[in-house]
């Protein structure tokens, strides 16, 4: 059993780390540019068939991460020269209804260029295999990797909006746009970078994803969606709330799969308990975060407190 | 005496460490207008938005005619008797005058919610809201507009036939002169002159020559306290008052 | 009234259509204009919470999709003889059908309601998408209404009179819905209780210093909303035979939005003139292109960026507020 929690928890955790690359450019470009991008799990997917699509061409899983990050953070750079400006005055309903359309319009891309047949991609095989967890099971080294990528991802985050001239002015542009541009900071070109930032890790998470789950249309939104429950939950604009809200959906969503049937086999029959409990385990994190949403309408973290 | 219509009792409310209202008592009676001054921040605002019940005090109590409003919201408050006007006129823009009036008689007509009859053609809500607005100033040429077409000075007028229509038993009003210019300001003196027998004021105003020719009484609140209360003229030759004052013309 | 008349032609024309349809035999577009009717009511209602209450709601499909199970899950036990939940047995008379899609949807949308409309903003609009999902993913994972794969419907349901298999039967009744639905707004937006909600919608403050309180204005409103979207769901499953997930997902709660985007948000004919716009798009560019969809999205991008108002606005000019 303590081996068994000791790998969902891992799990939990690499799902969590996932969940806050996407969730952080999420909720910076809300927080500088009060945004509401709907299109960011478009970008993910453009990580996704980017990399799984070099990867294959050339035999190397690192040139296709490379690659489609880079293609990630190329197409946020361009939709938010071509749209997304165009929307930081809207309000949050036009933002929302020009972000779905740009959905629909990257998946029908991605299906017109990628086809619709899903893609795979191998472990590298420097990450393949995996080490022996104390008590005994085996946890694959690539999921390992994927924890310590989105560690050191946060990490780096911290650095650069603490410690550098472009993390002074994103958080100036939090505090007021008005006076950053006063300041002369050519707010244009700050918010295509944040964009473009967003855009990248966006689509690093992507790329990685593609060795433990097919790379198809539509892989973008249930992620989206998770990752906006991630940003909500932490406090929309806090980089910090969305690493605790992304562990803890991650957390939460991989042990509640494992342990809410269990749970109810306890009290029901089996038949009875598989089917309750994995409804309510799809559920759970809905319901954390209206349950937190109830108590807290602003998320665990404010980003104006 | 007769019991006070408002009663402002120790109250307290702070925004983390600026002790925005630092225990402040007040009274206001029938037929009377209280002029509440002092500087830029003084917490007039806040006070007022406590008493409204847009704000949850810390501390203290506020009674309307005896009966504690504590626990009570913004719009029970309302219907208790509190008419009010805010620093920044705060009104339905796409609205026309008429409609931005007429709710305050809705809120009080024995079926708020009516499915059926249409507003625009219902007189028990029009009625009022048109004497309310004719009261004002405004005239039927105005009533159809919307408030966003309407100019500084007749908004602050819609606000005011807003809190009049409502039959309120007092008003709580925040700086009503404010950008009003000279003409505007003694006209807007006149009503409020006309409305003192009708209903008590409690008067937030900058404009000192229109509190000296209205105020029966003045309270001056500095820093969250209240450091003096009492007739014009006393308040005029108040030390501290002068003090808190200083290079301020008063 | 210029609207007044662009929404009459609009009815008109969804009505000569569908008749005109049946005239020449075309049974395909007789049901391609129940679906507008269908589609159209879900935005009416979608409408009266986004429109005219001011309240972006994400999570429009919850109800939609919660009206088609109701229907679905009423003909299951009435083919099968089973009880929901044990207690409730299944029926085929259409109006105890449109009772229980429509209490199913405000009854969910009760609490939905109160606990979103704690927040605002994005919070809104999260909150009430994720209250759709909560309700998505159980639909996907509870086996005992077909889980992921949904639910066919075998037994039509039936009013006197009326034959809901025969297509343009079923055309009317939902058309005459939609009438009622959208007359019935007009009366309660027109009455006090809309000169409320539009208080409650432009200036919450204002409608408080009034004395109403703005919450139950809004919660009403939205539960109403989530009841004829439920209305428009019980229908559509019926059209469609079949109800599963899909009409859950949160696609669908775009979808309704974009209808009610496209037509003109807050314009009482405006889910008509979108769901015609977007049936339409549908089924010309799905004709020529598998990738209509990205088609779609470019247009409503446009729509989004360089036309607002909808179709409506175009057609009719801005609101005009008495
Ligand atoms: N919501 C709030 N949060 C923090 N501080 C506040 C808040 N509202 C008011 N304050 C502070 O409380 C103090 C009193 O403000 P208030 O608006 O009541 O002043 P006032 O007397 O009305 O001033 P004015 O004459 O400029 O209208 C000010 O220092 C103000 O900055
Ligand atoms: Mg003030």
């Amino acid at each position: 059993m303590s081996a068994l929690l000791l790998e969902q928890l891992l799990n939990g955790v690499q799902l969590g780390l996932s969940l806050f690359l996407m969730a952080a450019g999420l909720t910076l470009v809300f927080g500088v540019m009060g945004l509401i991008n709907l299109a960011h799990g478009a970008l993910y997917m453009t990580g996704a068939f980017v990399c799984a699509w070099t990867g294959a061409l050339t035999g190397s899983f690192w040139v296709g991460l490379g690659a489609g990050v880079l293609a990630a953070a190329a197409a946020g750079a361009v939709i938010e020269l071509l749209v997304i400006r165009r929307l930081y005055d809207r309000d949050h309903l036009d933002q929302v209804l020009a972000t779905f359309a740009l959905i629909l319009i990257f998946s029908e891309a991605a299906r017109a260029v990628f086809g619709a047949a899903p893609l795979w991609l191998d472990v590298p095989p420097a990450l393949a295999g995996s080490v022996a967890l104390p008590g005994g099971a085996a946890y694959p080294v690539y999921r390992l990797a994927i924890i310590a990528a989105g560690l050191a991802v946060a990490a780096g985050l911290y650095l650069l909006i603490q410690r550098t001239r472009l993390g002074m002015r994103i958080r100036a542009g939090e505090a007021d746009r008005e006076m950053v541009g006063a300041l002369g900071v050519d707010i244009a070109t700050l918010y295509t970078v944040i964009f473009a930032l967003g855009a990248g890790l966006a689509g690093l998470a992507g790329a990685m994803i593609g060795p433990l789950q097919s790379v198809q249309v539509g892989m973008g939104e249930p992620v989206l969606i998770l990752a906006f429950v991630v940003i909500v939950i932490g406090g929309i604009g806090s980089i910090r709330g969305a690493l605790f809200g992304a562990v803890l959906v991650g957390l939460v969503d991989t042990l509640g799969r494992v342990f809410l049937p269990a749970a109810f086999a306890l009290v029901l029959e089996p038949s009875a308990a598989a089917g309750m409990g994995a409804a309510l385990a799809s559920m759970l994190i809905y319901v954390m975060m209206a349950a937190i949403l109830a108590v807290r309408p602003q998320g665990l973290f404010p980003a104006d407190a | 005496m007769a019991e006070p219509v408002l009663a402002v009792s120790g109250l307290r409310k702070s925004f983390g460490a600026l002790a925005a209202t630092d225990g402040v008592d007040l009274a206001l009676r029938d037929g009377e207008i209280l002029a509440l001054i002092g500087p830029n921040g003084a917490g007039k605002s806040t006070l007022i938005a406590q008493i409204a019940g847009t704000l949850a005090p810390d501390a203290g109590r506020v009674t309307l005619a005896g009966r504690d409003l504590a626990g009570m919201s913004v719009a029970a408050r309302a219907r208790a008797g509190l008419g009010r006007t805010f620093q920044v006129s705060s009104l339905a823009m796409p609205l026309s005058a008429r409609a931005n009036v007429r709710i305050a008689v809705q809120a009080r007509a024995p079926r708020r919610f009516g499915v059926l009859r249409p507003v625009a053609r219902d007189a028990a809500l029009n009625a009022p809201a048109e004497a309310a607005l004719a009261r004002v100033g405004l005239g039927p040429a105005r009533w159809a507009l919307p408030v966003a077409s309407l100019s500084h000075g007749e908004r602050r007028r819609v606000e005011l036939a807003a809190a009049l229509a409502a039959r309120p038993r007092l008003l709580l009003l925040d700086e009503p002169m404010a950008g009003l210019g000279a003409d505007g300001t003694a006209a807007m003196a006149d009503l409020l002159e006309a409305l003192r027998a009708e209903v008590p004021i409690l008067l937030v105003e900058h404009d000192m020559s229109a509190v000296f020719r209205l105020a029966d009484r003045i309270a001056v609140l500095v820093a969250g306290r209240i450091i003096a209360t009492g007739a014009p003229d006393a308040i005029r030759a108040d030390a501290a008052v002068q003090q808190a004052y200083l290079g301020v013309d008063a | 009234m210029r609207e007044g008349v662009v929404s009459a032609a609009l009815l008109g024309a969804l009505l000569a259509f569908g008749l005109g349809a049946w005239a020449l035999g075309e049974v395909f577009f007789v049901n391609l204009a129940a679906r507008v009717a269908c589609v159209a009511l879900a935005g009416a209602g979608l409408n009266l919470a986004l429109g005219f209450g001011g309240m972006v709601s994400f999570g429009h499909a919850a109800f939609f999709g919660l009206g088609g199970y109701a229907a679905g899950i009423a003909a299951t036990h009435a083919f099968d003889g089973g009880a929901f939940a044990g207690v409730l047995p299944g029926t085929t008379s259409m109006p105890v059908v449109w009772l229980a899609a429509m209490l199913a949807a405000g009854l969910a949308a009760l609490p939905i309601g109160l606990i979103s409309l704690r927040t605002q903003g994005v919070y809104f609009i999260m909150i009430t998408l994720a209250f759709a999902q909560m309700i998505f993913y159980f639909a996907i994972s509870f086996p005992a209404y077909g889980g992921e794969d949904g639910l066919p419907i075998y037994l039509r349901s039936e009013l006197p009179l009326v034959d809901a298999s025969d297509p343009l039967d079923f055309f009317l009744v939902s058309f005459a819905l939609l009438v009622a639905v959208l007359l019935g707004c007009r009366t309660v937006l027109a009455a006090r209780f809309g000169a409320a909600l539009a208080l409650a919608r432009l200036n919450p403050v204002r409608l408080a210093t009034a004395g109403i309180a703005p919450l139950p204005v809004l919660l009403a409103a939205f539960v109403a909303s989530a009841m004829i979207a439920g209305l428009a769901g019980a229908l559509f499953a019926e059209l469609n035979g079949f109800v599963s997930p899909a009409m859950l997902s949160w696609h669908r709660s775009g979808e309704i939005m974009v209808i009610v985007i496209l037509g003109g948000v807050g314009r009482l004919a405006g889910p008509v003139a979108g769901a015609m716009l977007f049936v339409a798009l549908e089924t010309v560019i799905g004709g020529w292109t598998q990738y209509w969809q990205g088609w779609l999205g470019l247009i409503l991008l446009g729509v989004v960026l360089f036309a607002r108002g909808g179709l409506i606005g175009a057609l009719a000019g801005p609101v005009r507020h008495g």
